[in-house]
């Protein structure tokens, strides 16, 4: 199967580490489906569709949508500042973006809890307005906005520093306004990567559990996500339905990973055209 | 990043207005950017630094100090130093196997190393607890031997290996594809030994991105929460990581408490950021440094 090469350890090294990932990421994977299918259709069909599952599974998908559409307004404006303009201390906002991957999740709940409380730094000027942001989604679209903020900077930038100038000078010496140029010429560019950084933040944000079980208050029907709803299926023991939801919601990261997938492909494509 | 720094001075050079925005728009959308980012970033990271020390230094000190505090930051150490060098290995063996050869299957191997970021932890945590549970198929053959894994540091562990899995691959793949093999060849040609070479060609050459890797994998070991929270079971003073202990002060509304040990992760994450940053800049200069050497040559 190999080609022939020089480099020795091909065996040893694909051995490893095909053993390790099935031992690791492949086989416990494999087990969660069969345990989910242990249930007759008909109970898997009542455990996922459950109303108070689908309540769950509105308010993840939801909640993770507008997080997601929030970062990719502000992650694009975010990148383009980064790249475009000069101003102090911009090296540290530039590190400071990827504070999310580093931050543990459990470490943002609390603070971004104690922040949206009523009488926190930031609730305390929307409670006179009428918001509530903690105990209620707004509170999850917070917590989730938070945790996929790089993925859009991040797929962004990198565009945005190639993007060659000389094609912005040629649009505008062609008589287009700023506008104009930014419509037609670098929007398109850039919205392979634009839809990569939103859909990286999307994924992340549905499954994600930590930062948002503080905020959410957690009651079923209203502030209850999905993992959550099956931790809640595994503290009552029911090992069979845990699995049937956690089926569902891997259904939708691998949709949204098959997704990411052909955005890269189409973007590739596109930076080789 | 080159590429990014001359094209800066080009513009610095020919900035015009045809391809910049009026002032107004400049000022306004870094004003939006960084008022952003204050909001989500900044403001948090204050609140738990100040949350911390809300009631004075020594309830601060006594909260990080107190046995089950300490014991909490134990077993997130040893989480870490066990499933970092683990993923190290296999990020390696992966990396090496993937970029210096061709074979069938390759791209259902890089899949699968990817597939723990796409699955939720609390999934990540689920799956070893049908797997060696009580009630699993395993489980009472493990009970019979006397062998506890989860609500266990081992359920903590495997836990923290499936969701730190692929940060070490995914940082050494494209950087050794980009490598190629030429050095490995021109070492094995010249008489190296397979491991010789690997030792004193190829892992000098993927130091950086190595470290890279290991610092964020690090980061997310001693950071994770959700798959560790469905695996350990909360026991006090023997199954709670940092995170954990953290969740339980703060339901317990020892709030003071739980953002003192909430900073200690704050201060890791910093620390990360900043170990993050200097890699990435020293990797620019390299880079800046081997165009004008070849520039040079030219």
């Amino acid at each position: 199967m190999s080609r022939p090469s020089v480099i020795p350890g091909f065996g040893l090294s694909l051995g490893y580490a095909a053993f390790y990932a099935s031992l690791i990421v492949f086989i416990p994977l494999a087990f969660l489906f069969a345990k989910a299918f242990t249930l007759t259709w008909a109970e898997f069909w009542q455990t996922v569709l459950d109303p108070q599952a689908i309540a769950s599974y509105r308010l993840s998908l939801g909640a993770a949508f507008i997080g997601a559409l929030i970062n990719l307004v502000f992650g694009f404006i975010v990148a383009w500042v980064l790249v475009r303009y000069q101003f102090f201390g911009k090296k540290i906002v530039d590190a400071l973006v990827d504070l999310p991957f580093a931050l543990p999740t459990a470490v943002a709940g609390i603070a971004l809890t104690s922040l949206y409380a009523p009488q926190g730094w930031v609730g305390q000027w929307l409670t006179p307005l009428g918001i509530k942001v903690a105990y209620t989604p707004l509170g999850v679209i917070v917590a989730l906005t938070f945790i996929g903020l790089p993925f859009v900077v991040r797929t962004v930038q990198p565009v945005l520093e190639e993007l060659e100038k000389e094609i912005e000078e040629a649009a505008a010496s062609l008589g287009a306004n700023r506008w104009h140029t930014f419509r037609r010429i670098l929007l398109p560019a850039l919205l392979p990567a634009l839809l990569t950084g939103f859909a990286l933040a999307f994924a992340r944000a549905v499954g994600e559990y930590g930062s948002v079980v503080f905020i959410s208050g957690n009651m079923p029907f209203r502030t209850e996500i999905t993992p959550l709803l099956i931790v809640s299926k595994l503290e009552q023991y029911n090992y069979a339905g845990a699995a049937a939801l956690a089926v569902v919601l891997l259904m939708f990261s691998f949709v949204l990973l098959l997704l990411i997938n052909l955005l890269q492909h189409w973007s590739s494509k596109r930076a080789g055209a | 990043m080159s590429g990014a720094v001359s094209s800066l001075n080009r513009r610095a050079l020919r900035a015009t207005d045809a391809t910049t925005e009026p002032l107004w728009v400049r000022i306004l959308l870094t004003a939006i950017a960084l008022s952003f980012l204050a909001l989500f970033l900044v403001i948090p990271l204050i609140a738990v630094f100040t949350e911390a020390f809300s009631r004075g230094a020594d309830v601060y000190w006594a909260a990080i100090t107190e046995p089950d505090a300490w014991h909490a930051i134990k077993l997130t150490l040893l989480a870490a130093a066990i499933s970092v060098p683990l993923n190290v290995v296999f990020g390696l063996s992966a990396a090496w196997a993937i970029t210096k050869f061709h074979f069938r299957g390759k791209q259902a191997l890089i899949t699968l190393i990817d597939l723990p970021f796409a699955v939720s932890p609390v999934v990540a945590g689920l799956i070893y607890v049908l797997l060696f549970g009580a009630q699993s198929w395993l489980g009472p053959w493990l009970s019979d031997n006397n062998i506890k894994i989860i609500f266990a540091v081992p359920g903590i562990v495997l836990a923290t290996v499936f969701v730190t899995f692929p940060f070490i691959a995914r940082e050494l793949i494209p950087l050794m594809e980009e490598q190629g093999t030429s050095y490995e060849e021109a070492s094995l040609t010249l008489g190296a030994s397979g491991w010789q070479t690997f030792w004193r060609v190829t892992l000098p050459s993927i130091k950086w991105g190595l470290l890279y890797g290991i610092i964020l994998c690090n980061a997310r070991a001693m950071g994770e929460f959700g798959a560790v929270s469905v695996v350990s079971g909360h026991i006090r003073g023997q199954t709670n990581t940092l995170p954990l202990h953290i969740e339980i002060l703060y339901n317990e509304y020892q709030f003071a408490a739980a953002f003192a040990a909430a900073s200690l992760l704050a201060g890791l994450a910093l620390i990360t950021l900043v170990v993050k940053s200097l890699l990435e800049w020293h990797h620019v200069r390299e880079r800046e440094k081997a165009v004008r050497a070849a520039s040079q040559q030219a």
